[in-house]
């Protein structure tokens, strides 16, 4: 089935939204030294978000990582909060408390994002038991690493999620590394998708810098998620083209490595097939990055003047009644 | 004398007792090969000196780590491993606290547990609440744990060397921050015993007790202190179980007044517990109530002046002596 023009250009958009936000990012924490903290990016693994999210509905729930910019832009967070969040500002989506590693959007229904590897997938269940309890028609994305099926907390969630036929898709975002340990000296099993099999539910494997594969994969999961049929676990198979953070020099990662994927880029792979299909045309192209960019430059100067937060906030948000 | 960091004070542990007992192996998250290219962190070049055998890269799988340990150490090895940061210790606590701590105890003393499992702590680097969090409390209410937390390079090296000797579980925490301090660490092998505190600063008017990183903002106030005519003796614990009470007591018992300081939030908070000793151990001594100077009772947030507002400093601690002085 032929992906719709719309849809084409929607994933297109948060892509360039992404890439472009965090470029922004680099030079803001590398050259500048601005920004406080960890800084953990997803450059060349845009298509999993965009495509994803270009699946779901305002009112499905994602819930992600320490690699989110890309699922929360996807899903439809204002550029201007994330990057105020990100450097710590008061008008941050999070009021500063958490900064670039947990940005959680309940806005756009991406409510809770945890660091903690592996933390997303058993919320993910409580997610989709709610919705189910409920009996909307809505579904709960779970992002998470290859890194994080190696945690207990994944086998209990995809197995209890099995066991209740819950509606949450589990996307897994295979970029080969996990830290510093390359995906075959993590695990033996030679994909993440296999591991379904140990939960009877089908496990997808998809080209993760493919956008419209991804969205492909995602619809089919949330169709089969709201036709009762239970929860699906999706493997992307992309390539982490940065450090795990900017701190990260990369010395494990093969130059050639890191060179054949950035030739994989997910950008150009959406962008060339929809010029090749006349979806788009060059100028078109041209001023939806124009349109992006300045939506970054705006977030930039957004969170630049914001100020910070007084001191004495840090006290708020711990309880809702203490 | 050599200015090494904390972590490479850790590093020069590990190697020394590597190569004196080949039971000792270490394992963790990038134990091995790690994101951070850098020789300030406690495991650098260790895969290249002892090979794949002994230095054991780990899927993330905290409570597999934690359990390698603890069955590794009852079948006779010498196991130390890492737990990235000190929150995910959540993760490895069932294996840390319901298995390392108890299984001796319910073998009625017939099995031993030899391992440390070392964590980096403390705020300070603007990552929140999920890498920054300071639980040693919460360890050291378990009976069947012990548990370390070194100020310096020199006492990390000694402790941890002991720790990797002791015959029972040690949790061994490492303030992150102290990786980058660089500090004296004397050249020649050296043990430094497990439960001993040490005094840091003599003084007469007030007892300041603490550990970790929070000896630095001790040390600082102590010296403001000294230039307004306060005198104060600093108590660096570096070992939380088993307790040194004896220093802590001696110190109270000549000042009459206690300050107990850690970064750590408050309720529940170790302080409480040393407050606890001096009161019914030294109470006849004592001349002004006890003071607690700690972290408020919130997670650790991630914007600098938020951070900034959490972490106890000199400014704090100086109020809090004055307050009883
Ligand atoms: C429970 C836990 N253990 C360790 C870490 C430190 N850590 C952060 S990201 C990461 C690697 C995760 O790899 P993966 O799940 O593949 O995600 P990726 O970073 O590749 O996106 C590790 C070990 C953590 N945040 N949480």
């Amino acid at each position: 089935m032929q992906v719709s023009k719309d849809k084409q250009w929607e994933m297109l958009r948060t892509l360039l939204l992404a890439r472009s936000f965090e470029d922004a990012l680099v030079e803001l924490c590398k050259v500048q030294g601005k920004i406080p903290g960890m800084m953990i990016l997803c450059t060349g693994q845009e298509a999993v978000g965009s495509g994803v999210c270009a699946a779901l509905s305002p009112e499905d729930v994602i819930l992600t990582n320490h690699r989110s910019h890309s699922h929360l832009l996807a899903k439809g967070a204002d550029p201007r909060t994330l990057m105020a969040e990100i450097y710590g500002k008061a008008t941050g989506c999070n009021r500063g408390k958490s900064g670039t590693l947990h940005l959680a959007v309940p806005e756009v229904n991406a409510p809770c994002t945890t660091t903690v590897v592996g933390g997303g997938l058993p919320l993910a269940v409580g997610f989709a038991f709610a919705q189910m309890y409920r009996q909307e028609r809505t579904v709960t994305v779970c992002f998470f690493g290859d890194g994080a099926a190696d945690e207990g907390s994944f086998h209990e969630a995809l197995n209890l999620a099995s066991l209740w036929k819950l509606p949450v898709i589990f996307v897994c975002e295979n970029n080969l590394y996990a830290g510093a340990q390359r995906y075959e000296e993590h695990t033996r099993v030679q994909n993440v998708a296999d591991r379904a099999g140990a939960y009877a539910m089908p496990g997808e494997i998809v080209d993760g810098n493919d956008a419209l594969a991804v969205y492909e994969a995602t619809r089919r999961a949330r169709e089969r998620a709201l036709g009762g049929l239970g929860p699906t676990l999706i493997e992307c198979k992309t390539y982490r083209c940065r450090g795990h953070g900017e701190s990260d020099p990369q010395h494990y990662q093969p130059r050639e490595e890191i060179q054949m994927w950035t030739e994989k880029c997910p950008l150009p792979r959406l962008h060339g097939e929809m010029l090749a299909q006349g979806l788009i045309t060059p100028q078109e192209l041209e001023a939806l990055q124009a349109e992006v960019d300045r939506l970054v430059q705006d977030a930039v100067r957004f969170a630049e003047e914001s100020p910070y937060p007084e001191p004495h906030e840090a006290l708020e948000d711990v309880l809702v009644a203490s | 004398m050599q200015q090494l960091g904390m972590g490479q004070a850790v590093n020069q542990a590990l190697r020394e007792e590597m190569q004196r007992d080949s039971r000792v192996f270490i394992a963790g998250e990038g134990v091995g090969v790690s994101i951070h290219d850098s020789p300030m962190l406690p495991t650098a070049g260790l895969l290249g000196e002892f090979g794949p055998g002994r230095v054991k890269d780990t899927p993330v799988s905290e409570a597999a780590i934690a359990g390698l340990a603890v069955g590794a150490a009852a079948a006779g090895l010498r196991p130390v491993v890492e737990i990235m940061f000190n929150p995910f210790f959540t993760l490895a606590s069932d294996m840390i606290v319901n298995h390392a701590a108890k299984l001796r105890y319910l073998s009625g003393g017939k099995s031993t547990f030899p391992l440390v499992i070392r964590m980096k702590s403390g705020a300070g680097f603007g990552a929140g609440c999920q890498h920054s969090h300071n639980l040693e409390a919460w360890v050291a209410h378990c009976p069947g744990l012990k548990v370390i937390m070194p100020s310096t390079p020199a006492d990390a090296k000694g402790l941890l060397k002991a720790a990797i000797r002791d015959e029972d579980p040690v949790i061994f925490i490492e303030d992150m921050m102290l990786y980058f301090a660089p500090g004296p660490v004397p050249e020649e092998p050296y043990l430094i015993p497990i439960g001993k505190a040490e005094v840091k600063r003599e003084g007469s008017d007030v007892t300041v007790v603490t550990w970790s990183k929070m000896l630095g903002v001790a040390m600082q106030a102590a010296a403001q202190l000294a230039e307004e005519g306060i005198d104060v003796e600093v108590v660096d614990l570096r070992t939380l179980v088993p307790l040194d009470k004896e220093t802590i007591l001696q110190s109270t018992r000549k000042t009459g007044r206690l300050v107990v300081l850690h970064e750590a939030s408050r309720t529940g908070g170790f302080a409480g517990e040393i407050c606890a000793v001096v009161m019914e151990e030294a109470f006849g001594s004592m001349k002004a109530p006890f003071r607690r100077v700690t972290g408020p009772d919130i997670p650790v947030p991630a914007s600098p002046p938020l951070e900034r507002f959490y972490i106890p400093d000199a400014t704090k601690l100086v109020a809090a002596v004055k307050e009883i002085v």
